[in-house]
């Protein structure tokens, strides 16, 4: 390793730039300045370099000198980072606390992962064996929940040697390669770079979130991208809470990106408690926390949704499904904007600088589903759920619409149904899924054939009771036909029993797929049934005060075992009513 | 660390609040300046921003009387900082910290950074006390909690001061703030830019409140420099946080009003010639802000607590305008007044549907108010909006053309601003909010309630009447 000395010269916010740097590299890191903060270079000048640093200037001199490593900024890979928490540039926040305190002060250096902590390796090889790029040697577990899968870092080929069996720290050297080379237990990965794998995969699984707006209207596939943009207090971060908790994943990372500590605090001692509705163990053992809220340096909250996504391709790349949970976007990308002015390039819209839509493209395209490298054969996925905070939450601004551009599902909360307290806010009228088509084999084969036809008759309801609505305003409610009415009244239904979901109930949180299903059929049963009883010249009322119009409202809250015989004793009772 | 301080004469421009120093060895990012004006006049002035051996500075006061060939700049080597001491409880200090009630400087026990340094996330605990204001568009729909940061959003003439005080005298009343336990309770008052009049409407509510004693206030007037606004929160903070973190009280800091300090920030920015965001605004107000509002909470193993209630104009009544907006994006939640209530006669004025307490549910419940606060406050939340629509409705048909249940939400949304929301100086007892939610609640047919637990209508529905 080299080492190049400058001293700085400059010093604008997050930005410094040093001079005396000549063959320093673009993307490099350096310890700047006395207390010797991290930082990057991000330009280059003849003998200066401009560097963004990961913590705070102030107190930041002139004339002190900046060290360069030639290195990039790297994320370290390894057992333990499950129920970890890093901040943007992966200082575990524990260790920082346990060296500065309660708040976070400068120029403190620790390793993401612990180093003195033994895991038990269980080699998966043998001596002899030919190994290269994402071959699985051993395996650690981690959580109670997750094997770690010890891989062959990227580039690396050779013969094994000797390949140990025991318990060793993440440095210790577990497998000994032909040419003196050997492999630990954690590697290195420099952030902003893709992961290499084989090959993308389509998306034809549906990533079930238990949310039943999300994954019967707008479903999002596994190794998908949805936007969750919406107002400040809209549920972005509810949305992206629930999704960690009750999503089928094995692997979440979330990523607090310029958001609030308390929300992070509420993470932090939840998920050790929660347990996860699909395997019983605690959620936080499927769980890597990045955290760089709001008041901490600006250039590591740009920098933490690339130490994040690195973790989530390490897992893909042992072949689980990861879910990337970004809050918010925006919060990035006004950081760019940030240490793009301190560069003084050139604006363009809202003072986000030209290349903003490339990078964000960048970022996005590293979610999917792929088949990763090495053997044994294996896929994974990293399905990207990204919140978007915009301005004022008009959805034009340059965040949202370079977020549009890639993602495959559109979930748009809407500032006005969060004020009635309809959550989750989804307005429906703007939301969509591109996956819709190429998930109905799916649907068909777990839930039912019926599904998709039934989604498309909610949908069709929802639209006409809003153009009802619109003509009620005019001519008064009574002025309508009672089968008019009744679809009106049924559109109130779909969202007050379907589309609303209460996160703080304990049985309506998470809604599985079946429930979801069945719940539909019973709605639209009612709805058919009564525009025949209409037809048949019942009265409105008549089909409006049955006691079968009032326990579809108590749908929500109700188990999810016995929910389907309760469903079809429920069609059958509305047919005997109506349909004699 | 260097401790030659130095002085300098090679000022080369001045530029509105800013100041361009030549030939600067070792300064520092924040560090504090004095500039002497041929008067023997002294300027107090930091350090922004350093490029080549230039040092732009910023002057608190305004650079009027400085001059480029007489005046001299000497740099102190030191961040921002403010003294600190219990003595400090009573007083009155200008917006930078300097006594103004014509008592002697205090000793202080400390001095701190003003900036503060970012809270660690995994250091926080979980805010999750309930305090009562005795409001009940507060208590029962929007729960302030221990911990919190929860602005008000004003209009220019609308009563958010009168609101912050009754707040601040009727959630110290005792008993009313849960298990108050060991914490001893005061207050921080930071003002930026507000008139003389409103400054004296606080001391004279502090006084006749009998908390002058636990108050320490900061004021920066409309009249005094604008510059010194962006210290005034920080110093505001910094007492709060060592009032919380070192002495164990549980403090409410009022900071008002955020837009004048958005103001000043915007000042500065243009000065620096940086590129403006929205309404001119400086693109990194989101995280400025940010540094202020997120010193608010608590932290495990410590005894207290700082709750922040930052009040802000919103121009022209526009809650997308940059500083409600982004403070909303930061703040856990918000308190939002309405001129059309206010004329009303509604006091206070608040206008629930945007309204919103994001760390409501941490403070209520069985244990903490009562087991029905949720249901109550979501069904009357629906409720209300629908009676609302109502109301937009007869604009158009009139009241004929309503349904029958549409009147009743008609008459449920009046009925709930004139007896829920409007409560001329009455201090509520949680439960009596409630009571008067589950007595509005009764005027709508049980059929109707889809947001409230049935064990919980039985037991209350039609209760009061
Ligand atoms: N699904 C839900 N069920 C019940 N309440 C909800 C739900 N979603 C949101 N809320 C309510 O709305 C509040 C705001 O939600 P949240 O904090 O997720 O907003 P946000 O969009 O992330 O806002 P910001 O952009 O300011 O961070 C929550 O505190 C909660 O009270
Ligand atoms: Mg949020």
């Amino acid at each position: 390793m080299y080492e190049i000395k400058g001293k700085i010269c400059e010093i604008s916010g997050s930005t410094v730039i040093a001079k005396g740097m000549v063959g320093a590299g673009m993307h490099t890191t350096a310890l700047v300045g006395n207390d010797g903060l991290l930082g990057e270079v991000i330009r280059i000048h003849g003998d200066r370099a401009t560097m963004q640093v990961y913590e705070d200037t102030t107190g930041l001199g002139l004339d002190e000198e900046v060290i360069s490593f030639g290195k990039p900024l790297m994320a370290e890979l390894g057992p333990g980072l499950l129920s970890g928490i890093f901040d943007g540039i992966q200082r575990p926040l524990e260790a920082l606390k346990a060296a500065s305190g309660n708040f976070i002060s400068r120029g403190i250096k620790r390793r993401a992962l612990d180093s003195s902590k033994k895991w038990d390796f269980v080699p998966k090889l043998k001596k002899g064996d030919t190994v290269s790029s994402g071959d699985i040697i051993g395996e650690v577990q981690e959580t109670e929940r997750i094997v770690h899968r010890i891989m062959v870092p990227p580039g690396i080929t050779g013969t094994i040697e000797e390949i140990k069996e025991g318990s060793y720290t993440i440095d210790e050297p577990v497998t000994l390669l032909d040419g003196g080379r050997s492999i630990s237990m954690c590697q290195e990965w420099p952030v902003r770079r893709p992961r290499p794998v084989n090959g993308r995969l389509n998306p034809d699984t549906l990533f079930v979130t238990g949310q039943r707006v999300f994954d019967t209207l707008f479903p999002v596939a596994v190794g998908g991208m949805a936007i969750v943009p919406g107002g400040f207090g809209t549920g972005k971060t509810v949305v992206e809470q629930s999704l960690a908790k009750f999503s089928k994943a094995d692997i979440i990372v979330y990523i607090g990106c310029g958001e609030r500590g308390n929300e992070m605090t509420e993470v932090l001692t939840d998920f050790p408690k929660l347990l996860d509705p699909f395997t019983g163990q605690p959620l936080i053992c499927r769980t890597a926390l990045v955290v760089n809220t709001s008041n901490m340096p600006v250039a590591a909250r740009e920098a933490s949704i690339f130490t994040g996504i690195t973790i989530a391709e390490y897992y893909r790349d042992m072949g689980y499904g990861v879910a990337l949970m970004v809050d918010s976007i925006s919060r990035w990308a006004e950081a760019l904007r940030e240490i793009s002015s301190r560069l003084e390039e050139m604006p363009s819209e809202e003072g986000y600088p030209s290349y903003l839509g490339a990078r964000l493209a960048a970022f996005y395209e590293r979610g999917g589903r792929f088949t990763c490298q090495g053997s044994p054969e294996r896929t994974g996925s990293v399905t990207i759920i990204s919140a978007v905070s915009p301005p004022a939450g008009d959805l034009s601004e340059p965040v949202t619409q370079a977020s549009l551009r890639v993602s495959g599902a559109l979930w748009a909360l809407n500032t006005d149904l969060a004020y009635r307290r309809h959550f989750p806010a989804v307005d429906w009228n703007i939301s969509f899924s591109l996956y819709y088509e190429g998930l109905k084999g799916w649907f068909a084969r777990e839930v039912s054939e019926e599904l998709p036809s039934l989604k498309n008759e909610a949908v069709a309801v929802l639209q006409k009771e809003g153009e009802l609505k619109e003509i009620a305003q005019l001519v008064g409610i009574e002025a309508l036909q009672d089968s008019d009415r009744l679809t009106l009244e049924t559109g109130g239904i779909l969202r007050e029993v379907f589309l609303r979901q209460n996160v703080f109930s304990a049985t309506d949180a998470f809604c599985p797929i079946d429930k979801q299903f069945r719940m539909l059929k019973c709605i639209l049963s009612f709805y058919t049934v009564g525009l025949n009883a209409l037809k048949d010249g019942l009265s409105l009322d008549s089909v409006l005060s049955c006691p079968e119009k009032a326990s579809l409202f108590r749908m929500s809250e109700m188990p999810v075992e016995g929910f389907s015989e309760w469903a079809l004793g429920y069609i059958e009772s509305l047919k005997k009513r109506f349909c004699l | 660390m260097k401790l030659v301080t130095s002085e300098y004469r090679t000022i080369s421009r001045i530029s509105g609040p800013l100041l361009f120093l030549e030939r600067v060895r070792g300064g520092r990012v924040g560090e504090m300046a004095d500039v002497r004006l041929r008067s023997g006049e002294i300027k107090k002035g930091q350090v922004l921003q350093l490029m080549e051996g230039t040092a732009v500075i910023q002057v608190l006061e305004g650079t009027a009387g400085i001059d480029a060939e007489d005046s001299s700049v000497y740099l102190s080597g030191e961040v921002a900082k403010t003294g600190l001491s219990m003595d400090m409880l009573g007083r009155t200090f200008n917006g930078i910290g300097e006594p103004i009630d014509g008592l002697p400087p205090v000793i202080p026990e400390m001095r701190l950074d003003i900036n503060g340094l970012p809270i660690n996330p995994v250091a926080r605990e979980k805010p999750s006390h309930f305090i009562q204001t005795g409001i009940s568009a507060i208590d029962g729909l929007n729960t302030l909690v221990r911990g919190q940061k929860l602005p008000i959003f004003s209009g220019s003439g609308l009563p958010a001061n009168e609101l912050a005080l009754q707040i601040l005298t009727q959630a110290q009343a005792p008993g009313s703030t849960g298990d108050e336990g060991e914490g001893r309770f005061s207050i921080v008052f930071g003002a930026m830019g507000i008139t003389a009049r409103e400054a004296m409407f606080f001391r004279k509510g502090f006084e006749e409140s009998g908390a002058i004693g636990r108050t320490t206030t900061f004021i920066n007037l409309a009249d005094d420099p604008t510059i010194e606004r962006l210290f005034t929160p920080r110093i505001s903070l910094t007492m709060a946080e060592y009032l919380a973190f070192e002495k164990g009280h549980h403090v409410l800091v009022i900071l008002t009003d955020m837009t004048n300090y958005a103001d000043a920030l915007r000042e500065i920015g243009s000065a620096r010639e940086e590129i403006p965001g929205r309404r001119g605004y400086p693109g990194y107000m989101y995280t400025d802000l940010a540094t202020i509002y997120e010193r608010a909470g608590r932290i495990k193993g410590k005894k207290g607590s700082i709750t922040l209630i930052p009040i802000l104009t919103m121009p022209e009544d526009d809650i997308t305008h940059p500083v409600p907006d982004l403070s909303g994006y930061i703040t856990e939640g918000q308190v939002v007044l309405n001129r059309q209530m206010h004329r009303k006669g509604i006091y206070p004025p608040i206008d629930v549907l945007p309204c919103l307490s994001r760390l409501m549910n941490l403070g209520i419940g069985s244990g903490k108010t009562r087991e029905d606060h949720r249901g109550v406050a979501d069904q009357l939340y629906a409720f209300y909006a629908r009676g609302r629509d109502a109301r937009k409705l007869i604009a158009i048909i009139g009241e004929e053309g309503l349904s029958g249940l549409d009147k009743k939400y008609l008459r449920f949304a009046d009925e709930f601003e004139k007896r829920f929301v409007s409560q001329e100086g009455e201090d509520r007892s949680i439960s009596r909010t409630l009571d008067i939610g589950w007595k509005l609640l009764s005027m709508i047919p049980k059929t109707e309630f889809t947001r409230i637990k049935e064990e919980f209508i039985t037991g209350h529905y039609s209760r009061g009447d």
